[in-house]
């Protein structure tokens, strides 16, 4: 198993959101989280990447056997978790490319890897935007700054495809995307994160509101989060069934 | 006959560590600058002196007319660190001051300026960043004097202090006596504390706490030394810069 939540309960500001919160993950798969607004989804992926001040009161995480919740947010990210931001933080004055090698470096400084060198990084970061028809200048640019919502989801993407995690919990994704964007950034999730025979573990949590995200990454499972819990749990079938019926329906059913 | 040790109740030492300041006072006479009209000049101070050290630097500066000064400072060493600079500009001069300021620990350090535009045309713009940890203080007083006939002076003080730490203090002083009618006088103070989301941010993309603030930190006072006309140099105060706020996170 890639990732084992159990009885997962937090608290922001003393308000409990999560719920006894149990879902699991193998390698391989990807799975979709769906839910009403308030439902605790973004909380979810800010509380597996360890945000401050989303506090852990009850359960665990498990992410490849190790305690997700026993490690600092940076070293999470070095074991292989990726939290992409359903709204990407500007950063003025650190260019895209510095901000890059500077975390994947620490991050294989971390995994007691070598450092990619400037040359080695320019060509994985040309590559990496290429896939995602971002422009190499953009990524000159200081980090998410002046970007419209769609290039800072892209630049998300790219992110991805530099750090390469094991699972990606990617938090609306989709959201500010229009139909060619969402094509382009659904293929890129393919190709960065589906698990190719004989590569390495691969999952991914996609976090989303929307169906038409998953006519693109096709999930194996999928999840309806409310008020703090799992509460169904199916195939793709049941994303069609909820933009169908609505939220209150299934639930409800 | 020598000076009495300056007290509190002066202005403009203020904020100054005046037991660090009694152990080098009396102070060096001013160094002299002078440039000549039409002249272009570029100075500079590096200010680290040893740890517990005491530092007083201070420059009086006429830039006659058409002259322009660009004078650069890193104010990061000793237990107390000041660096004053008296300027006097001429018809159509420019004095343009960058200066950095980042400590930790006790230290004190300070930039005081004084800019009269004594001619009309002249134009002076300061640009001031400061880093502090621990319990450091950081001062900036800068005042801005504009004679009566100064008429079309266009001066601006941009000042921004970042705190590492809720113990430090930040003093950021313009002061601004104007006594012509056609002037522009723009003064900006800013004190903040590294962006929380920035750095969760980059902690979600593996970055360790101190890389992680390393970089906001060289973003802040990047710029500062970005006109420094020689490369070598440029690289010296750079990398200075970087060391020391490298020991601060």
């Amino acid at each position: 198993m890639m990732l084992t939540i159990e009885n997962l309960s937090n608290e922001i500001d003393g308000k409990a959101i999560l719920k006894g919160l149990s879902l699991s993950i193998k390698a391989g798969e990807i799975h979709a989280i769906m839910g009403p607004n308030g439902a605790g989804k973004s909380t979810l992926a800010y509380t597996l990447g360890g945000r401050p001040g989303y506090e852990v009161t009850g359960g665990s995480a498990t992410f490849e056997g190790a305690d997700l919740f026993g490690m600092e947010p940076h070293e999470r990210a070095a074991a292989g978790l990726f939290l992409g931001f359903q709204y990407p933080v500007e950063i003025p004055g650190v260019s895209n490319l510095q901000f890059l090698r500077e975390s994947l470096n620490a991050q294989r400084r971390a995994r007691g890897e070598k450092e990619l060198n400037g040359g080695e990084f320019i060509k994985l970061a040309k590559e990496k935007a290429a896939l995602l028809g971002l422009d190499m200048e953009m990524l000159k640019r200081p980090v998410n700054v002046g970007f419209s919502g769609g290039e800072k989801k892209r630049a998300e993407m790219v992110h991805m495809g530099i750090l390469d995690p094991k699972l990606a919990i990617l938090d609306e994704t989709d959201s500010g995307l229009d139909i060619d964007a969402l094509k382009i950034v659904g293929a890129g999730i393919n190709a960065i994160m589906r698990q190719k025979p004989g590569g390495p573990d691969k999952a991914v949590l996609l976090i989303t509101h929307y169906q038409r995200l998953l006519d693109y990454v096709r999930p194996d499972h999928v999840h309806v989060l409310a008020g703090g819990r799992i509460v169904k749990s199916g195939g793709p079938e049941l994303a069609l069934e909820l933009e169908r019926e609505g939220y209150a329906e299934v639930i409800a059913a | 006959m020598t000076l009495a040790l300056p007290t509190r109740r002066q202005e403009e030492w203020r904020y100054s560590d005046l037991d660090a300041l009694a152990a080098i006072w009396p102070v060096p006479a001013p160094t002299r600058i002078d440039v000549a009209a039409g002249d272009i000049a570029h100075h500079h101070l590096l200010q680290d002196a040893g740890e517990g050290a005491a530092a007083v630097h201070d420059y009086v500066i006429d830039i006659a007319d058409g002259g322009r000064c660009d004078f650069h400072v890193l104010n990061i060493g000793g237990k107390f660190g000041r660096v004053t600079l008296t300027v006097t500009l001429g018809k159509g001069a420019h004095f343009e001051l960058n200066g950095a300021i980042i400590g930790g620990g006790d230290q004190v350090l300070e930039i005081i300026s004084s800019v009269t535009h004594a001619q009309p045309d002249a134009t002076s713009g300061q640009t001031i960043r400061s880093i502090l940890g621990g319990h450091a203080t950081g001062s900036y007083l800068g005042s801005i004097n504009v004679a009566r006939d100064a008429q079309r002076t266009d001066a601006f003080q941009s000042v921004k202090a970042m705190l590492l730490d809720r113990t430090t203090t930040a003093n950021a002083k313009p002061e601004l006596e104007i006594y012509a009618d056609d002037v522009k006088c723009a003064h900006g103070a800013t004190v903040g504390e590294l962006d929380k989301a920035a750095l969760f941010y980059m902690a979600s993309r593996g970055m360790d706490p101190a890389t992680a603030k390393t970089l906001l930190l060289q973003a802040f006072v990047a710029g500062v030394f970005g006109a420094v006309p020689d490369e070598a140099l440029r690289e010296r105060f750079e990398g200075a810069a970087l060391a020391r706020l490298e020991a601060l996170v």
